[in-house]
């Protein structure tokens, strides 16, 4: 007789909102939604199956050991699942308990834990830290010397960015003209370093829209590295922080061009609820977050169409912004607008690049498998230009497409394309 | 053979005999991995399967069911596990084959309109793949955006578009199959054949054979012209016997809908909390009627349309004012099985098929079971071709529920 599943294990304490949990009736809609599920087509790579492990460990029927733990960690938390599913399961918060759960629980090998609580949560969300982490990094591309370092130490550093600009941005600039309102901006950890540029296209998107901009000098990392490698707490102070921030800021709307972020944002008041001196000045801040895209549409952003783009573009769905927020025809609306007849849609555009936040430093393989799919992918629309809206997206496709020697193929942020092209349109 | 349900032995050594066959990484054998496998969309009886593969071609399917028949161990295959009937449950353990890394549209041949998938393909694919080319893939079960066309053919899924097109076995021109003892077998029309079968044509024998003759690995579907133009109607009324009637007058007044389907007020209450259509939540009950065809012949239809479901009372009919409009309404309807996690945690569905002239006294009969028993059972169906499905909703944690749940749904 095969024994029953196993049931050695005393139920832990309660970590799961067991009711969300519950909302999933195992229908399996979400199945082919899901890309670690559909490069391994192994049930527990799924939606459903990790819900079902998540339910077991819960219930007593599952120890919390290395497979379960394996399955949770596989996941890239883009969350395609929630967008499809027809029950309305809040996978997100299940899956960000869980992991609090596991970071509790779960002894890991020294390795990950370097890369989990020092690299990731005290290193990348501190722009001068970062700024720091990355000189030896810029060294070693400068002098071309990646040859001389191992295939996963190439592969990091294939993401960074041969010239990063890190300038600091204004703290307040003035529409032209009669202003509009008043616009708080967030200026994002990884962006302002590894993408100061964009920052400044933003503002400028912003400032022809007109309104003021407000860069409060004071914030900080939004919270998602913490929360996304299941630290809630540090979580929620970062969140205390630039809620302050931007109360003093008295600005009527936030806007966020790095969908991961804007994400996190929104969700404040969510991670504050229980924190009864916060919960409510957290929801009214995540009500005012808008993603770029979400918000130069409502407010009807003019862009003239672009002239000599004859070389097709097509858009890629960050998770964040399609699924998270879920944002997928605003930015279309304004790439179309743009680009007209010369936009082509993406295959497979809204299936995670592998990036995932700082996925692709804890789980290197299954972060280049996608960003392989992702890369034939691009290939097959024969675009020229690839446009999204996360920075981790920007840096996973670029470096893809470097990989698969695609020199020709750009990938661009949203705001930067958006602002390019309207100044071409204005120097004609 | 095993007798049935003493459970199949699984021996290191056959674990070791498979990993050789599909590779490590294709073999999940640890109780903690195999849990997720113990049931498919249907939840009420689970069992744990003796190990589960997950081959990459029809070689590999091929070697595993002949090791299987070797040592006599039962095999069950299994797409996505969307099966609402239990259909894919280990009950005697044994060696579970997951077609889900066979997953490829392999051929697209657009002069003959057909093409050849891999039996793990997901429905809504093949669809995909062609539609370009203003083609498609008529069988349309509503969970296309999972399924597998291998499960499609074990079950003989038909969906919303039935009524005109036809179930699976319409659209399957023919399949390989590896049968029990491991032979690779061609049934019906070849890739390179024409569409008459030489000899016999056994196709029939594993399309809704819930996976009893053999695991199907690859599977030559015919692809139909999209039709030029579509019109869909949302017809508003205020009981489930008016909208029968409508649907009876519809049919008999010579109109073939592309689809014709049915969703009484808790349904319509559930789709509207989880999409926001803006469905009425005080009707009765609302049709969704597509028509399809010529464009110059759709007004004429629709208008037709319009005046049967008034004479029966309708409240209102909307007509979808663009593509979008449409997709969101199917969008709506294809994921109502769903949205009844709003209502429940779990639910047992019933598949059957009465004449159209009986809805409306099986609709009551459906009602009074319903407070006898006191469960809640929504309706969502396929009301062209009298296809019901009543949703009993139920608690798996509380056991009185689940007897009384298995108890009506027998009744049904
Ligand atoms: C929300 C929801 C809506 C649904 N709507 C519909 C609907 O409208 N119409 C409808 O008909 N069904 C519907 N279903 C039921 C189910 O989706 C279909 O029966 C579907 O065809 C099953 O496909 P699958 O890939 O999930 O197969 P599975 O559930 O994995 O398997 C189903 C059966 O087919 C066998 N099988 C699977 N693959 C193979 C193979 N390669 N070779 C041989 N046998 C095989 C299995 O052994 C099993 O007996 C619905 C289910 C859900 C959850
Ligand atoms: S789609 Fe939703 S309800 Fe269905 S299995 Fe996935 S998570 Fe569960
Ligand atoms: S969050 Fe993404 S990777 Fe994780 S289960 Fe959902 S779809 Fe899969």
């Amino acid at each position: 007789m095969k024994p029953d599943p196993p049931t050695n294990t005393a139920a832990p304490a309660r970590f799961l909102d067991y009711d969300k949990s519950l909302a999933c009736i195992h229908c399996g809609l979400c199945l082919s939604s899901c890309p670690t599920y559909l490069e391994t087509g192994n049930e527990n790579d799924s939606p459903r199956g990790r819900i079902y492990l998540m339910r077991a460990v819960q219930d007593g029927r599952l120890a919390l050991g290395q497979t379960a733990v394996r399955h949770v960690d596989l996941c890239l938390g883009c969350r395609a699942c929630e967008a499809v599913c027809p029950s309305g399961v809040q996978y997100g918060e299940l899956l960000e308990s869980t992991r609090d759960h596991i970071e509790r629980h779960h002894e890991r090998s020294p390795w990950q834990q370097f890369l989990r609580r020092w690299l990731i949560e005290k290193v990348f969300p501190y722009p001068e830290r970062m700024d720091l982490a990355l000189m030896p990094a810029r060294w070693v591309k400068q002098f071309g010397m990646e040859r001389l370092l191992p295939t996963f130490a190439r592969d990091a550093l294939s993401l960074i960015p041969d010239e990063t600009t890190s300038a600091p941005l204004p703290a307040m600039v003035k529409a032209g003209g009669e202003s509009r309102g008043r616009v708080g901006f967030v200026s994002g950890c990884v962006m302002s370093v590894m993408f100061a540029e964009t920052n400044a296209s933003t503002m400028r998107l912003i400032h022809r829209a007109g309104f003021d901009v407000v860069t409060p000098p004071g914030q900080g990392c939004c919270g998602a590295l913490f929360a996304h490698g299941g630290n809630l707490e540090e979580a929620r102070a970062a969140a205390r922080r630039n809620i302050a921030v931007f109360e003093q800021a008295q600005v009527d709307t936030i806007v966020i061009n790095a969908a991961g972020c804007g994400s996190m944002l929104k969700e404040y008041g969510h991670l504050l609820r229980d924190d009864p001196a916060w919960a409510e000045r957290a929801r009214r801040f995540s009500s005012k977050v808008r993603d770029l895209t979400e918000w130069l549409a409502a407010v009807g952003e003019p862009i003239v169409r672009g002239t000599n783009c004859s070389a097709k573009v097509t858009y890629h769905d960050a998770c964040h912004l399609a699924h998270a927020q879920p944002i997928e025809k605003a930015p279309r609306t304004l790439v179309r607008a743009v680009a007209g007849e010369t936009f082509v849609e993406l295959p497979e555009s809204n299936v995670c690049c592998g990036s995932a936040g700082s996925y692709n430093l804890t789980e290197p393989e299954m972060a280049a498998r996608l960003q392989q799919r992702k890369t034939d992918n691009i290939l097959k629309t024969g675009a020229k230009t690839v446009v999204t809206t996360n920075p981790g997206c920007l840096l996973q496709m670029r470096a893809g497409l470097k990989k698969s020697g695609a020199h020709d193929v750009e990938v661009v942020h949203i705001a930067d394309y958006l602002d390019r092209e309207a100044r071409r349109a204005n120097d004609d | 053979m095993t007798p049935p349900h003493e459970t199949a032995v699984i021996t290191p050594a056959m674990v070791a005999a498979l990993c050789a066959i599909v590779g490590t990484d294709g073999v999940i054998a640890g109780d903690d991995e195999l849990l997720v496998y113990e049931c498919d969309a249907y939840t009420l009886e689970k069992h744990l399967p003796g190990v589960v593969v997950l081959p990459r071609s029809t070689e590999e399917v091929a070697a595993v069911v002949k090791l299987c028949a070797e040592h006599h161990l039962p095999i069950i295959p299994r797409g996505a596990g969307t099966s609402l009937s239990g259909t894919v449950l280990a009950v005697t353990g044994g060696v579970m084959i997951a077609l889900t890394r066979m997953n490829r549209v392999l051929e697209v041949d657009y002069r003959n309109r057909r093409a050849l998938v891999e039996a793990g393909c997901v429905n809504a694919w093949v669809t995909n793949a062609v539609k370009s080319q203003g083609l498609f893939y008529a069988p349309d079960p509503s969970s296309q955006s999972a399924c597998t066309i291998g499960g499609n053919v074990g079950t003989n899924s038909g969906g919303p578009h039935t009524l005109k097109y036809g179930v699976t076995t319409n659209h399957v021109l023919g399949y390989e199959m590896v049968l029990p003892d491991g032979e690779v077998v061609w049934l019906g029309t070849t890739p390179d054949g024409g569409e008459d079968v030489d000899g016999y044509d056994l196709r029939g024998a594993a399309i809704g054979s819930e996976g009893m003759f053999g695991v199907v690995t690859r599977v030559l579907v015919r692809l139909i012209r999209a039709p030029q133009a579509f019109k869909t109607l949302l017809g508003v009324f205020e009981t489930v016997d008016d909208a029968s009637q409508a649907v009876s007058d519809i049919i008999g007044a010579g109109i073939v809908p592309g689809a014709l389907e049915m969703m009484d007020q808790l349904i319509t209450q559930a789709v509207e909390a989880a999409y926001h259509f803006g469905f009425p939540l005080d009707a009765g009950a609302v049709l969704i009627i597509e028509l399809d065809g010529l464009a110059a012949s759709l007004d004429k239809q629709a208008a037709q349309v319009v005046e049967i479901c008034r004479k029966n009372r309708a409240r209102d009919v909307r007509i979808a004012k663009d593509d979008q409009e449409r997709a969101e309404l199917w969008k709506c309807r294809k994921r109502a099985f769903g949205a009844i996690g709003r209502l429940s945690p779990n639910f047992i569905t019933q598949d059957g098929v009465v004449p159209r002239s009986k809805l409306p006294e099986m609709m009551r009969f459906i009602q009074r079971c319903s407070e006898e028993y006191g469960l809640r059972i929504p309706n969502v169906f396929h009301a062209g071709d009298g296809n019901l499905h009543p949703l009993i909703l139920y608690d798996e944690r509380d056991p009185d529920q689940v007897r009384r749940a298995l108890a009506v749904s027998d009744d049904i």
